[in-house]
C-alpha cells in the first residue's frame, strides 16, 4: 500500500511565444521559486528534484538536469530526469509523487519545462533515420488521419473541432498565465483560420510556447503542516504501447483505457463524468476532446463530441465536467511541460485555488496527458479529502 | 521498507561498431536472456518497465520509443524511461516496488555510439550559453581532472597506468570485454600521449550495446526459485555543473552517495565503478572508502568497454553475479553521468 502524497506547492511561469528574458535555467528557477513560495518553502526543504522535458533535441541539451543542478538548488541531492514523449510531464509529476509514495523521501521539488523559442520541434521531431521510413509530418500531420477516421466513425458535426477551439481559448482567457488570450474569439474566425492538416485549422491548433511548470509533493504529515489546502493524490497510473502493431486501435487506444481504468479503480470513481469535478486533458488539436471524452470514458464510443457540442465541457455554458477550464494545451503549449500543467491545474481546482477559471466547489480531478503516437499515457486524480 | 532482489542479468558483448544492427535488435537478446533466466516469456510477465538511453546517441528524438517495439507491448504495459543510464531506471523502478505498485520490474538500457563522435556530442550536456559553444570534449575535461590530480600530488602516471594494466588483465576473463589483454603498467606508459596527462588506454572505448535486469521483492524471487541477492541500499546525488566551483580531485556527491546507500556498514568484497578514465578510478575508491580488501572491477570496468546508458546499470549486475556465483558476499556498484563525475549513484548488493 503506497504512502499519502499530496501536492503542496504549485508555480508555474507566464506561457508565451518567446521568453527572451531569461535563460533556460532562469526559466526552470522561476517555476520552481514560485512553488516554493506557494508551499511556504525554501530550498534547503526539499529533498530531491524530477527533472522532465521533452526530446534534448528541441533545445539542444543533452541531459539537461546536468545543466540545471545548480538552478533547481539540487547540489548534493538526488536528481532525476524522466522521458516518456508528449506524456513526459505528467510522468515526471507520477515518478516525483514515487518518491514521497514509497516512504523514501518526505518532500520533494518536481519541474517540467521546454522553451521553444530556443527549439525547432518540427525538426527535431523529423530527422530521418537509417532503418526507418521518413516522416516528415510534425505531430498535426500524424494525427489528422485519425482524427478523420473518428469523424467518419462518429458522424460528428464538422463544427465540433472548431467549438473546442472556441471552448478553450475563453477558458484560456480567464487564466493570466495562458500563452493565447483570446477572449473575442469566434466559431466564424476559427473557421476561416486556414487549413493546416485537414481537418485540423490552424487555430484548432496548440501554438508553439516557453514556459515551465513545478510542484511540491511532499508525505501526509508534512502536507498536513502547510499553509494552503493539499491536493490528495488519490491515484497514478502509466501505459505504454508500440506506436504500430496489426490492429492497433489508434482512435481510441487500448493504453488509454487501461490507463483510465487503472487510475478510476484507485481513486473508487465509477462513474468519471458524475465523480470527478472537472479533468485537465491533453488535447493539442481542438478534435481530441471527444476523443478522448470517449477513451477516458465519460461518454459512450461515438458519442464524445455531443458533451462538447451541448457545452457540458464549457465553463462559459455552465457545463456539469468542465474540461481545461486554464485553457488547456491549445492556449499553452510548452511541450515538455505541458503534461504537468494539466497535473498541477487539477491540484489547483481541488485545493480551490484556480482564480478565475475555478470551477465551484471542485473536490476531485483529473490530470491527463499523452504522447508519441498517442501510445503513452499518464493520469492522476487529485483531491481535496485524502480517501 | 520493501527489501529488493536482483534475480536476472544480462549484458551483451561490447563491440566497437555494431554495424547495421539498430537499438531494437540490441536490446531484444538481452531481454530474452533475462527472460530465461527468471522463466518468462516477455514484458507482461513483469509489472513495470524502465529503460535508459539517449536521444543524441540515435540522433534522432525518441530513441526509447523504438525500444517499446522489442517488449512486445500488446496489451499495453506499465512503463517508464528515464534520459539517464539505466541505473537510475533500477531506482525508479526500486521506487515503484517500494510504494506496492509493481512486484517485479524489467530494466534495460542501450546505446549505439559508434555512428556520432561520441566525445563531441557529449559536449553538448554542458552549459548551452558558455560552455557547449565551445565544443568542449569530454576527454579534455577528463585530461584537465587527472592534470589537476597529477599537480596535486594525488596520484601519478604509473598509478593510472596501474589501473589500466589491472581493467585488461580482468578483462581477459569477461566475454563480453571489447579490450582485453595482459599488459603491463610499464606497457601503458610506454604509449604516446593522446590527450596529456592521457594515454589512449587511460580513456575508455566506444563501445555499442545493451544490458537488461530483472528486479522484484524477494517473495516474487521465491516463487520464481531463482538464485537472488539483495539491494540493500541506493543512493544517488548530483554536484554543480560548474567545473569551477568543484574539487574536481574528490567526488563530494560519491560519498554523499555512499553514505545514503551504507557502504561503510560492511566489508566491500567486490565494487564495480564506472570510471571511464582510469584517474577517476582512484577518485571514486578513494571516495568510497575502499581499501585493498576490495577487488575493483574484476570485470574490467568500462576501461574495457563502456555501453553508454548501460554501463551502469551493468555494473549492478556484475556486482550481482559475483554475489550469487558465490565468489562475494558482498558488494558496491556505481554508476556515474555528466563530466568529470557529475552525478553518482551508488549501490550496496549483499548475498540473500
Amino acid at each position: 500500500m503506497a504512502n499519502l502524497a499530496a501536492v503542496v506547492g504549485i508555480g508555474q511561469t507566464k506561457y508565451t511565444t518567446k521568453r527572451g528574458d531569461v535563460s533556460i535555467a532562469g526559466l526552470v528557477r522561476e517555476a520552481a521559486q514560485n512553488a516554493l513560495d506557494d508551499a511556504g518553502l525554501n530550498w534547503n526543504d526539499i529533498d530531491a528534484v524530477i527533472l522532465g522535458k521533452a526530446p534534448d533535441m528541441f533545445e539542444g541539451v543533452i541531459m539537461p538536469e546536468i545543466y540545471l543542478t545548480d538552478a533547481l538548488g539540487c547540489n548534493g541531492k538526488p536528481m532525476l530526469r524522466v522521458h516518456t514523449a508528449g506524456s513526459v510531464g505528467g510522468s515526471t509529476a507520477i515518478v516525483a509523487a514515487s518518491h514521497i509514495q514509497s516512504g523514501t523521501f518526505r518532500r520533494v521539488l518536481t519541474v517540467a519545462f521546454e522553451k521553444q523559442s530556443e527549439s525547432n520541434a518540427m525538426w527535431a521531431l523529423s530527422s530521418p533515420q537509417p532503418f526507418s521510413t521518413h516522416l516528415n509530418a510534425g505531430a498535426g500531420g500524424y494525427f489528422a488521419p485519425i482524427i478523420r477516421e473518428y469523424i467518419r466513425r462518429s458522424n460528428a458535426p464538422r463544427d465540433v473541432g472548431i467549438k473546442v477551439a472556441v471552448k478553450d481559448r475563453l477558458h484560456g482567457a480567464r487564466n493570466p498565465l495562458a500563452h493565447l488570450q483570446r477572449p473575442d474569439i469566434t466559431m466564424k474566425e476559427v473557421e476561416e483560420s486556414f487549413m493546416l492538416w485537414d481537418p485540423i485549422r490552424f487555430l484548432e491548433s496548440c501554438p508553439s510556447s516557453d514556459g515551465a511548470c513545478a510542484m511540491v509533493i511532499a508525505c501526509e504529515e508534512l502536507a498536513e503542516q502547510g499553509p494552503k489546502a493539499p491536493a490528495w493524490i488519490r491515484g497514478v497510473a502509466m501505459r505504454s504501447e508500440p506506436t504500430m502493431y496489426a490492429g492497433r486501435e489508434e482512435v481510441s487506444p487500448q493504453a488509454g483505457k487501461d490507463c483510465a481504468a487503472d487510475v478510476y479503480k484507485q481513486a473508487g470513481i465509477s462513474d468519471p463524468r458524475k465523480d470527478l469535478d472537472c479533468a485537465e486533458v491533453y488535447v493539442p488539436f481542438s478534435w481530441y476532446e471527444p476523443m478522448w471524452l470517449e477513451n477516458l470514458g465519460f461518454a459512450p464510443e461515438g458519442e464524445g463530441w455531443k458533451l462538447t457540442m451541448d457545452g457540458a465541457t464549457s465553463l462559459d455554458e455552465g457545463g456539469d465536467i468542465p474540461w481545461n477550464p486554464s485553457g488547456g494545451v491549445l492556449s499553452s503549449n510548452p511541450i515538455g511541460a505541458s503534461g504537468m500543467i494539466r497535473f498541477a491545474e487539477a491540484a489547483r481546482q481541488v485545493r480551490g485555488d484556480a482564480g478565475d477559471h475555478q470551477v465551484e466547489g471542485a473536490r476531485l480531478a483529473l490530470g491527463h496527458a499523452y504522447g508519441g503516437g498517442a501510445q503513452f499515457f499518464a493520469m492522476w486524480v487529485v483531491g481535496a479529502e485524502k480517501a | 521498507m520493501k527489501q529488493i532482489a536482483i534475480v536476472a542479468f544480462h549484458q551483451s558483448r561490447a563491440v566497437a561498431d555494431a554495424g547495421a544492427c539498430n537499438e531494437v535488435e540490441m536490446i531484444m537478446p538481452v531481454l530474452s536472456e533475462v527472460y530465461q533466466q527468471v522463466g518468462i516469456n516477455n514484458a507482461q510477465d513483469v509489472d513495470f518497465v524502465c529503460s535508459g538511453s539517449c536521444d543524441y546517441l540515435q540522433g534522432a528524438a525518441f530513441a526509447f520509443v523504438a525500444g517499446v517495439d522489442a517488449l512486445g507491448a500488446v496489451p499495453p504495459i506499465k512503463e517508464s524511461h528515464v534520459e539517464m543510464d539505466a541505473a537510475w531506471a533500477v531506482y525508479e523502478s526500486i521506487l515503484k516496488i517500494r510504494m506496492g505498485h509493481a512486484d517485479s520490474a524489467l530494466i534495460y538500457g542501450f546505446g549505439k555510439s559508434s555512428p556520432g563522435e561520441l566525445p563531441i556530442v557529449l559536449s553538448q550536456q554542458l552549459d548551452p550559453y558558455y560552455l557547449a559553444p565551445q565544443w568542449v570534449d569530454t576527454i579534455s575535461l577528463a585530461a584537465l581532472q587527472a592534470r589537476l590530480m597529477l599537480e596535486q600530488g594525488k596520484l601519478t602516471e604509473r598509478d593510472m597506468a596501474e589501473v589500466v594494466s589491472r581493467s585488461r588483465r580482468n578483462a581477459l576473463n569477461n566475454p563480453n570485454a571489447q579490450l582485453a589483454g595482459d599488459i603491463s603498467a610499464e606497457d601503458v606508459l610506454a604509449d604516446e600521449m593522446y590527450l596529456s596527462p592521457l594515454r589512449k588506454a587511460d580513456c575508455c572505448p566506444v563501445s555499442d550495446g545493451a544490458s537488461a535486469m530483472i528486479i522484484c521483492t524477494v517473495e516474487k524471487a521465491q516463487q520464481w526459485g531463482v538464485p537472488f541477492a539483495l539491494i540493500t541500499g541506493i543512493d544517488h546525488r548530483i554536484e554543480t555543473h560548474n567545473l569551477g566551483m568543484r574539487d574536481l580531485t574528490d567526488s563530494v556527491s560519491t560519498r554523499l552517495a555512499a553514505e545514503g546507500a551504507g557502504v561503510a556498514d560492511g566489508s566491500v568484497d567486490v565494487a564495480e565503478l564506472y570510471a571511464p578514465f582510469s584517474h577517476q578510478e582512484i577518485i571514486l575508491a578513494r571516495a568510497l572508502g575502499l581499501d585493498e580488501g576490495t577487488s575493483v572491477n574484476p570485470s574490467g570496468g568500462v576501461l574495457a568497454g563502456n555501453l553508454m546508458m548501460a554501463s551502469g546499470l551493468s555494473r549492478i549486475g556484475e556486482v550481482f553475479q559475483r554475489i550469487v556465483s558465490g565468489e562475494a558476499q558482498r558488494g558496491v556498484a556505481h554508476a556515474t553521468s555528466g563530466p568529470c563525475l557529475q552525478h553518482n549513484l551508488v549501490t550496496v548488493v549483499e548475498k540473500a
